[in-house]
Parts: structure tokens; sequence; C-alpha cells
């Protein structure tokens, strides 16, 4: 192709650098977004992958289906509370490194959406890295947050991304995120531990946001 | 389209048991009959069997807000494939004693009908096989579309 050529001529056959700045490197440069269109934001998400846009740009065209394939979680529209279940089981399916961009108005704060039926900011059920604003953010606004988080990740460790240790990780699955249908065994075994104070609920820890409102 | 098609019908189940009927009510060519409680299963198997209303095409419920009573509504639209009438049911229910009988053994779709309205509303349909929230989470507080309903919720949101 010829760059290989230049690379040859004007560089030694040795290059020392961190290790952090070739991983991260590394990551940043094939960000493998989780398919997770919830609304209206989706459409834009879309958009954004498409030849106008053109995502593949900044390498993160590749939308995999399986949450065991990706690295970033794109929530993009209102996550309903009966959905916020299964985002946090597919968040959990990630491995490491993973990241979370919240999308729009709705993702982030619930946007107009202010009733019981709407988590009032993903946030409360993931951590998130970018929020994207806007009702919906124009494709631009996704590929900036994109690129905003290639530069997150560029400050990153590769030390603080590693995977929780999987008896850890079922820990942390076990109160009350997995079932979604009534009556399982689980979540009467979760109950009865909640009321025996074996165990709590996890992310139950308002958000800033929700602070915010109440105080 | 006038409706004396429709009062047929009620004439009709008016000579087959007079008590069926409690109020008749017509408004912008449609008819609604109110029914008691008791004999909901009864009218609907008649006009489904004998009268040609071989569909239900929708079953809601509403609330008239918590100083009415009785406070709840629940309506029965039903249509016939066959001479193309439409008839509205309609049982009140009393806030303390929200029971209504199950239509789910004439009609399979009113499994998930009487689901929603169970779910939204808090009435509860006796006979039915799978009485259950189908829309909101399963653990879910409260009924959301109750008037006295806050909008925000009972609760703040917490992932449980």
């Amino acid at each position: 192709m010829g760059l290989e050529n230049t690379l040859f001529e004007s560089l030694p056959d040795v290059v020392t650098v961190k290790l952090d700045a070739v991983i991260n490197w590394a990551r940043k440069s094939s960000l493998w977004p989780a398919t997770f269109g919830l609304a209206c934001c989706a459409i834009e998400m879309m958009n954004t992958v498409s030849a106008r846009n053109d995502l593949s740009r900044f390498g993160a065209e590749t939308f995999r289906a399986s949450p065991r394939q990706a690295d970033v979680m794109i929530v993009s529209g209102r996550v309903s509370r009966k959905m916020a279940p299964v985002l946090r089981r597919i968040y959990d399916q990630m491995p490491e490194p993973k990241w979370v961009i919240s999308m729009g108005a709705c993702a982030t704060s619930g946007g107009v959406f202010d009733n019981y039926a709407i988590v009032q900011g993903v946030d409360k059920i993931v951590p998130v890295d970018i929020y994207v604003p806007g009702c919906p953010p124009r494709p631009e606004m996704l590929v900036h947050a994109i690129m905003m988080l290639q530069d997150k990740i560029m400050k990153e460790s590769y030390k603080d991304r590693r995977d929780t240790i999987e008896a850890e990780s079922r820990v942390s699955l076990v109160p009350g995120t997995l079932p979604v249908t009534e009556g399982t065994a689980l979540e009467r075994e979760t109950e009865i531990e909640v009321a025996q104070n074996k165990a709590s609920r996890p992310y139950t820890v308002p958000s800033r946001h929700e602070k915010r409102r109440s105080s | 389209m006038g409706t004396e098609k429709l009062h047929e019908f009620v004439e009709k189940l008016k000579g087959e048991n007079a008590g069926w009927i409690g109020d008749v009510k017509e408004a912008f060519g449609e008819v609604t009959i109110t029914v008691p409680r008791e004999s909901i299963t009864e009218v609907c198997t008649s006009l489904r069997d004998n009268h040609g209303f071989d569909l239900l095409a929708d079953l809601c419920g509403a609330d008239r807000g918590p100083e009415e009573d009785p406070r709840f509504e629940v309506n029965y639209h039903l249509f016939s494939t066959i001479h193309y009438n439409r008839l509205r049911l309609k049982v009140v229910l009393s806030e303390d004693d929200p029971h209504a009988a199950s239509v789910e053994p004439l009609w399979k779709t009113a499994n998930w009908h009487e689901r929603e309205t169970y779910d939204l509303f808090g009435v509860i349909f006796d006979g039915h096989p799978d009485l259950r929230r189908i829309l909101l989470p399963s653990e879910f507080d409260g009924h959301a579309l109750r008037k006295d309903y806050p909008l925000r919720g009972y609760e703040p949101y917490s992932l449980s």
C-alpha cells in the first residue's frame, strides 16, 4: 500500500511504547457496539452507521447482535421499568472492557417521560461513560460521543478493566436482576434473603439526578 | 346507520330474561347495555350462541374516580362477523368489591384483555385461568390507570 514502506524508512525496527498506550489504541480503534435500540433514538443510531455519516471511519460500525462480542452499549431511547432488568442483564453479559453511552434525553434523564413507567436516567441501572443530549441527537452528535469515548479510553489503564472473578460476578447477578417474569424460584429466594437481611437488592442508590429533584 | 337492529337485540335479550338488562343508552349510533355483574357470563353466552355476536372486539376497564360509587366499569365491545353489528356491554363495580366473572371461557382473546384490565385497574376476574400482570413489571406496586395513582408512582425507582 505504500504506508509500510514509508514507516520502515522513517522508523527503526523496534519501537518502545507504554503497554497502556498500545492496548488503549487497539481498543479505541475497534469499538464494537451492542445492538440495543429502544426507541426513536435507535433510528438515528442506524443512520449513524449508514453511508452518509459512516461510523466505520472511527472503527465503531460493527454492531454485534450478541452482548458477549460487544464493547459499547449505546442505550438509545427511553428505558421502561420492565426493560431495566433486561438492560442490566445484557450489560452484565458484556465482557470487560465495556462502556456505556446514554443516547438522548430519555436515556439520560427520562426526558419528557417523567412518570411511573420510565426509568429516570439509565445511570440508575448501569454506569454511564458518555451522555449525549438531544431528542433525538443528530448522528453527528453520536459520532462525537464515540470520539469522546475514544479520548476517554486513551486515558484509561488496562489494569482497571479486568473481568470480575467468576464467583464474584455470579454473586452480583443473584439479587433481583434476573427474573423478568413473575414467580421464579430465584425471585422468591431473593425476597426471602432480603427479608432475612442476608442479601440486599443492588443499585438502590438514587442517582444525582434523583437527589436533586427531591431536595 | 340506524340503531333499530341493535334495539331488536336488546328486546330479544329482554324477552329471554328481563333481569339481564339494566340500563340502555344510545349515543353516536351505538348502543350500550348495562348488565348486572352476576349475569354477564349468561348474557355473553346468549349473544354469542343465539344472536351471532361471535367476536369480542375489545374488553377494557374504566375508572370513574375515587369519589364515585360504583367506581369501576368493565366494557365489553362485541362484534358480529355475520350481520356486522356492534354492541357494547357494561358492568359497573364498586371499589370495595371489584370482582367480575371472566369471559375467557367464551372468547380466548379475553385472556389478555382481562389481564390488562387487572393490571391497570385492579379489577379481579373470577374464573380467569392465569390472572397476573401483563404490561407492567410483575413487582409493580398499585394499578397505574386508577385516577388516584400518582403519575410518578408510589416510590422512586430502584432495580429490585
